[in-house]
């Protein structure tokens, strides 16, 4: 799956030395050019509207919802100050959907870094024909949410499925993948995991090969074995993109709602009822745009401390 | 990670099959879904997975009977208006924050870098309303206009912009070109391949899009094609399996076979803009 970053996404691309220092130069204000202004505003002017529009507003407007009631229209009606909050940090109901988030979160994160370093790893291999492979392995970068969730329902059909059919002729116990509180988190584990995996291990590949094959030689020269090459020098070498990949993956997590949407509904008995779809169901099903507001703030937080760590710690890396 | 030594034929043959089970592994998926969508849905039904009864019936129903060229075209609409609008409105801001000088350009920039942070999906209550106050619901417009611009491609168009030579700007004042001319004539072709780049992602992210169209569309005319075949999903009370795998199948090829051409600009883009 490729991730929509051109849509208001995250991700911080890295500011090269000699881009740095010609940003610094021109900002210092040395011919500020009068005429430039009003070159600004038709260059900037249609960007900022939008962005004005759909993401600051939303934001203020959000935030200041979360501090009503609202009625069945989302307008305010009382001010309740951070109630909603304290009401939703105290909710079982609320927690547990945190709680889920973060396991789906984690798992995905882990899950998907191990399988693309383990594609990437061979697919970095000398060998004829490998680029085949590179091709192969990327193909999910191809697949959007509703297609995966289509190929995925029907290998986890209770009755029909794939699944199902394996362990017919194997004889093993059926097992209701999506109906079963158990094993429904899994289902959507390994789903995500699949779609991620295409984007993870292009970009794993892409530092795999930016690895100096210097260093390779000398450990080959010392005896080191494939398996020590790859945990002694490959894996420290690449753990910045590593680490890039995993922010990215953590925060599109956080933001999962179509494979939610499409398999499990949040179910069941809310085992899968993640953070933006719980926002999604409590404002536009139950009509509770306070208290959706506020889940809201809470998402952007989460999200918006992700994206700091990110910032910074791209930025060390950059200007060292 | 290059290696270096010539390797031996066992461990050739050995990392071949071991090539060959990951591949297996990930394309697996797609493989069960394209011949499920070749089967007759009585013989998916009745488990009968390695019936020989292939025929392309279910794309002709998928064709015939649903509106899957509808969504595909309703889709392809929205995404290129929203990269082309992406390409015109990111390149000029980037183009401001590059090489034009006035005052407040830092903080604009930071602010532009800060809606970075903030999710699209904990702004739909009051973008919906948005929405709905303009009259836009269930129009292509409520699709597109929130996404005519993004501080993604600004900040990544301004990072290849910075690249350009100091002499282009140098001898464009030289020659009396206005910045319109320069943006346009020079600026633009100079970094045609950042502006493909971001155009990929601008495309595919807008096709991408699932909470967004969920909202604001409830009629097949508008809906674009990941929300169509959600549609087609709760529409199939029989579960017509067959006929669901052919609808994803015919989603899902162009996407490959764009995605497998294009791969090249994919690798450098992520490489300029995330990855070194």
């Amino acid at each position: 799956m490729l991730k929509s970053p051109a849509t208001h996404s995250s991700t911080a691309p890295v500011t090269s030395d000699k881009a740095k220092s010609k940003a610094e130069r021109s900002e210092s204000g040395f011919w500020l050019n009068a005429k430039d202004k009003y070159y600004a505003w038709i260059f900037l002017g249609p960007s900022l509207l939008i962005l004005g529009v759909f993401i600051f507003y939303p934001m203020f407007r959000t935030l200041y919802l979360s501090l009503f009631l609202t009625n069945t229209v989302g307008k305010p009606t009382v001010f309740v100050g951070l109630s909603n909050y304290i009401n939703l940090l105290t909710s079982a109901d609320y927690l547990s959907s945190l709680g889920v988030t973060m396991v789906y979160v984690l798992a995905v994160t882990v899950i998907t870094i191990a399988l693309g370093l383990i594609l990437a790893n061979y697919a970095s291999k000398q060998l004829a024909g490998i680029g085949i492979f590179r091709t192969l392995f990327s193909a999910t970068m191809g697949v959007s949410v509703s297609v995966a969730a289509i190929f995925w329902l029907f290998i986890f059909n209770p009755s029909t499925g794939f699944l199902a059919l394996v362990s017919n002729w194997l004889h093993l116990p059926q097992i209701n993948w999506l109906t079963d509180p158990g094993w429904a988190m899994l289902a959507v584990i390994i789903t995500t995991v699949w779609m991620n995996l295409g984007f993870t291990f292009l970009i794993l590949l892409g530092a795999m090969q930016s690895v100096p094959t210097t260093l390779y030689e000398a450990a080959s020269i010392e005896g080191a074995t494939p398996r020590y090459q790859l945990f002694h020098i490959t894996i420290p070498m690449i753990s910045p993109t590593l680490f890039f990949v995993s922010i990215i993956t953590l925060i599109e997590g956080f933001k999962s709602f179509g494979l939610i949407d499409l398999m499990t509904k949040g179910g069941p008995t809310n085992a899968t009822n993640m953070l933006v779809y719980r926002i999604y169901k409590d404002a536009f099903y139950s009509g509770n745009y306070a208290q959706a507001s506020a889940e809201s703030l809470i998402l952007t937080v989460i999200i918006a401390i992700f994206t700091l760590i990110q910032f910074k710690v791209l930025e060390k890396r950059v200007n060292y | 990670m290059e290696m270096v030594a010539k390797q031996k034929l066992p461990q050739k043959i050995l990392n071949y099959v071991l090539l060959i089970i990951l591949t297996a592994v990930v394309l697996g998926p797609f493989l069960i879904g394209l011949w499920t969508s070749l089967l007759p849905t009585m013989d998916i039904a009745k488990g009968n997975f390695l019936s020989l009864h292939i025929s392309l019936t279910n794309y002709v129903d998928a064709f015939q009977k649903t509106p899957i060229l509808q969504y595909l075209g309703n889709s392809l609409w929205i995404s290129t208006l929203t990269t082309i609008a992406q390409l015109i409105f990111c390149s000029m801001s980037a183009y401001a924050f590059v090489f034009l000088r006035f005052r407040g350009r830092k903080v604009l920039f930071i602010l532009f870098l800060a809606t970075m942070m903030l999710p699209f999906e904990a702004e739909i209550i009051p973008n919906f309303m948005t929405v709905k106050a303009m009259g836009l619901l269930n129009t292509y417009s409520a699709m597109i206009v929130p996404f005519l611009t993004s501080a993604f491609g600004t900040f990544m168009l301004r990072q290849s912009f910075l690249q350009m030579p100091d002499e282009l700007k140098e001898a464009a004042d030289i020659e009396g070109l206005g910045h319109f001319q320069f943006y346009w004539k020079i600026v633009m072709p100079y970094n045609r391949i950042s502006l493909i780049t971001l155009g990929a992602y601008g495309f595919l992210g807008a096709w991408n899009q699932y909470l967004w169209p969920m909202l604001t569309t409830f009629s097949n005319a508008f809906r674009p094609v990941q929300n169509g075949l959600r549609q087609l999903q709760s529409e199939e009370t029989f579960n017509d399996w067959g006929m669901i795998q052919a609808t994803a199948a015919i989603v899902v090829i162009p996407t490959l076979i764009v995605l497998f051409v294009g791969q090249h600009y994919f690798k450098s883009g992520m490489n300029e803009g995330a990855v070194k």
